[in-house]
């Protein structure tokens, strides 16, 4: 035995390192393809990139960039803060109605009390629009909202907006679409991960319920809901992740013919086309405008992870708290007790 | 199940289970609606002429389908990018992509799931914490790197960083958990294969259902990509599907209504003739990967 054991380690070690020739592409390609231009990405943030005469020239900005994003160096806007408020507006108005549909599809498809026949169905048919073409997608719905498209027609025909109503130039109208596309893209995909999510809780919980005479709607609420909490935070945190990198179906939209700006009057521009955007005239601000999104996406994420763990605590803490004052009351009356006795 | 009350109680019970069953297909049935009519009226519209979709929707289609799709070739000429040749592009990017993201992918996971090393905790921290950091935000280094490398408008620059797709190596890791035996890789071993020879014919055999699933993912994410592209493509030769979708907003295209629909015909129909065949297998993925995750 006390023979075996050390040639048996040796064996291991000799087998780990096999372990390095796996992982070294991934690692080599991620090093090189990601995390490095990651960090450069921040290093361009503080160069300030003119051209001239088809001659690129480049200087030391510091925190230049940043102050003209932000609207504190005198005579620029603020551009960044506006167009972070078009993206968090148009993926709030994706997300707040996605959530509740989404929630109430998983709740209906994955009863086993009430069971739909064509449960499946309904299933494959809502996930569909997520794999489509975010390009084509946009383009469709430009071309059936726009000035002369035929649901603007019929929505004018009907009466139900008026005769010279445009989406293409109301600002709700153009935020209220691509929100809209968002969520109808999405809705199936965040159903199914919640329909997932209910199937993993026990079916001893629902049935336990059921002989205790709980209602459906009693169960959703007092044993789905909070039983969901994990995966309904990971759902926000990579739908919003998700939305703060808008790209596809803004920068298709409703846009200008030149410098992909978001009409109408700028109102549904978001970050990464601005990305876009400054790409073409200067990197340092547009890696500037990357950075302050890869910071916004850091904070968002801590922030709602933190949130959740810190409840956890706090409940923790509570119940431990209970704990001791149980066991306090417990010891004093012990001696009380003991006490009595002498 | 044992319910309170007698038969008429029974009876009630059963006639509200109707009405809830009635009430849920009504709403399902109606977000399925939803999700399809959409592309049902850009198929309808595919058929029309211009003068007749600007009368309105409607659920008839017209006699023009043909005359639209023959205009469609017909306005490409002289194009240096046309709709075929910018699938095709699309198609050289993304095959390529999608087989070294699920390969490199199962090898990360195993290398991290079966050997015991010194960084391997290390490893899977990274990879669990990069997760979540989107492209966008390094593309810019990432451009002037390509620059430095002189891969700008190459597709090497679309391809080669597929080979680290830390999602993909995360959801791997957690299929082999349930499936590999490590007594299995023992054994073969002793048979005295080495180690990638193990890999690649019996690991990655074992692996294909869950490898079959994450391509499908990784080929719609790398078909639909537009962003990256838009970055690295500067000639117009090169142009992949969804760059051409952009194309199909110019003037050249928008004056006609017919074509601008039988345009986006033809780039979205593949992929929902793809998800007719595999939409059961594709939503049992979904739904598998979501709890695992």
């Amino acid at each position: 035995m006390s023979d075996n054991s050390p040639k048996k380690r040796r064996k291991t070690v000799e087998y780990g390192r096999w372990g390095y020739f796996f992982i070294a592409p991934f690692f080599i390609v991620y090093l090189f393809f990601q995390f490095v231009p990651l960090l450069t990405t921040f290093y361009y943030s503080t160069l300030r990139y003119s051209k001239r005469n088809l001659k690129e020239t480049i200087e030391f900005a510091g925190l230049g960039n940043f102050m003209d994003l932000l609207g504190i160096t005198e005579g620029e806007k603020a551009y960044v803060l506006l167009y972070l408020g078009n993206t968090v507006t148009m993926w709030l108005i994706n997300f707040i109605p996605q959530i509740i549909i989404s929630l109430l599809m998983a709740a209906w498809l994955s009863d086993q009390r009430i069971k739909l026949k064509l449960g499946g169905l309904y299933k494959c048919i809502i996930y569909l629009p997520s794999l489509i073409t975010a390009a084509s997608i946009s383009v469709l719905f430009h071309a059936m909202f726009s000035a002369q498209g035929p649901i603007t027609m019929t929505l004018r025909d009907a009466g139900i907006i008026s005769k010279n109503f445009d989406f293409m130039r109301s600002v709700a109208g153009t935020r209220g679409i691509i929100g809209y596309i968002l969520f109808w893209m999405w809705y199936g995909n965040t159903s199914l991960l919640l329909i997932s999510g209910v199937l993993g809780i026990s079916p001893d919980i629902y049935e336990a319920a059921d002989i205790d005479g709980a209602s459906s709607a009693r169960q959703f609420f007092s044993i789905t809901l909070p039983l969901l909490r994990p995966i309904l935070m990971y759902v926000l945190v990579t739908s919003l992740i998700g939305g703060l990198q808008n790209y596809d179906i803004p920068s298709l939209f409703n846009v200008s013919k030149t410098g992909l700006i978001g009409q109408p009057n700028d109102k549904s521009t978001t970050l990464t086309m601005y990305i876009m955007r400054l790409h073409a005239s200067n990197d340092g601000k547009a890696a500037a405008v990357s950075v302050f999104l890869f910071i916004i996406t850091l904070i968002l994420s801590l922030a709602i992870f933190g949130g959740m763990g810190d409840n956890e605590e706090r409940r923790l803490k509570k119940e431990k708290k209970k704990e001791a004052e149980a066991e306090k009351l417990r010891a004093q009356a012990l001696k009380a007790k003991k006490g009595g006795n002498q | 199940m044992a319910r309170p009350g007698g038969d008429a109680d029974t009876a009630s019970y059963s006639a509200e289970m109707f009405r809830h069953k009635l009430i849920r297909n009504i709403v399902c049935i109606f977000f399925c609606i939803l999700s399809i009519l959409p592309f049902l009226l850009m198929i309808i519209n595919a058929t029309r002429t211009s003068n007749e979709i600007k009368t309105g929707i409607t659920l008839i289609p017209g006699g023009n389908f043909m005359k639209n799709l023959n205009m469609l070739n017909e306005k490409q000429n002289g194009m240096a990018i046309t709709l075929w040749k910018a699938m095709r592009n699309s198609l050289i990017i993304t095959i390529p992509s999608t087989l070294c993201t699920i390969y490199f992918s199962s090898a990360t996971a195993y290398g991290i799931h079966v050997y015991q090393f010194k960084l391997k905790k290390f490893a899977w921290a990274f990879i669990m914490a990069v997760m979540m950091v989107p492209t966008q935000i390094t593309i810019i280094g990432f451009y002037r790197f390509m620059l430095k490398l002189n891969l700008v408008d190459n597709y090497l620059a679309l391809i080669l960083p597929t080979i680290a797709a830390p999602t993909v190596v995360f959801f791997m890791k957690q299929y082999m958990e349930s499936v590999l035996s490590l007594e299995m890789i023992e054994a073969a071993r002793i048979d005295g294969a080495n180690e990638f020879r193990i890999f690649n014919t019996i690991i990655v055999p074992i692996m294909k259902p869950a490898m079959a699933t994450q391509a499908i993912f990784a080929f719609v994410a790398s078909w639909n990509n537009l962003f990256t592209p838009t970055i690295l493509i500067t000639s117009d030769a090169k142009k992949t599907l969804p760059m051409f979708v952009q194309l199909l907003t110019s003037d050249q295209f928008r004056v006609d209504y017919g074509v601008v629909y039988m345009g986006l015909f033809v780039t979205v129909i593949p992929l929902i003739i793809a998800y007719i065949f595999f939409a059961r297998f594709i939503v049992a993925g979904v739904t598998l990967g979501g709890v695992k995750g």
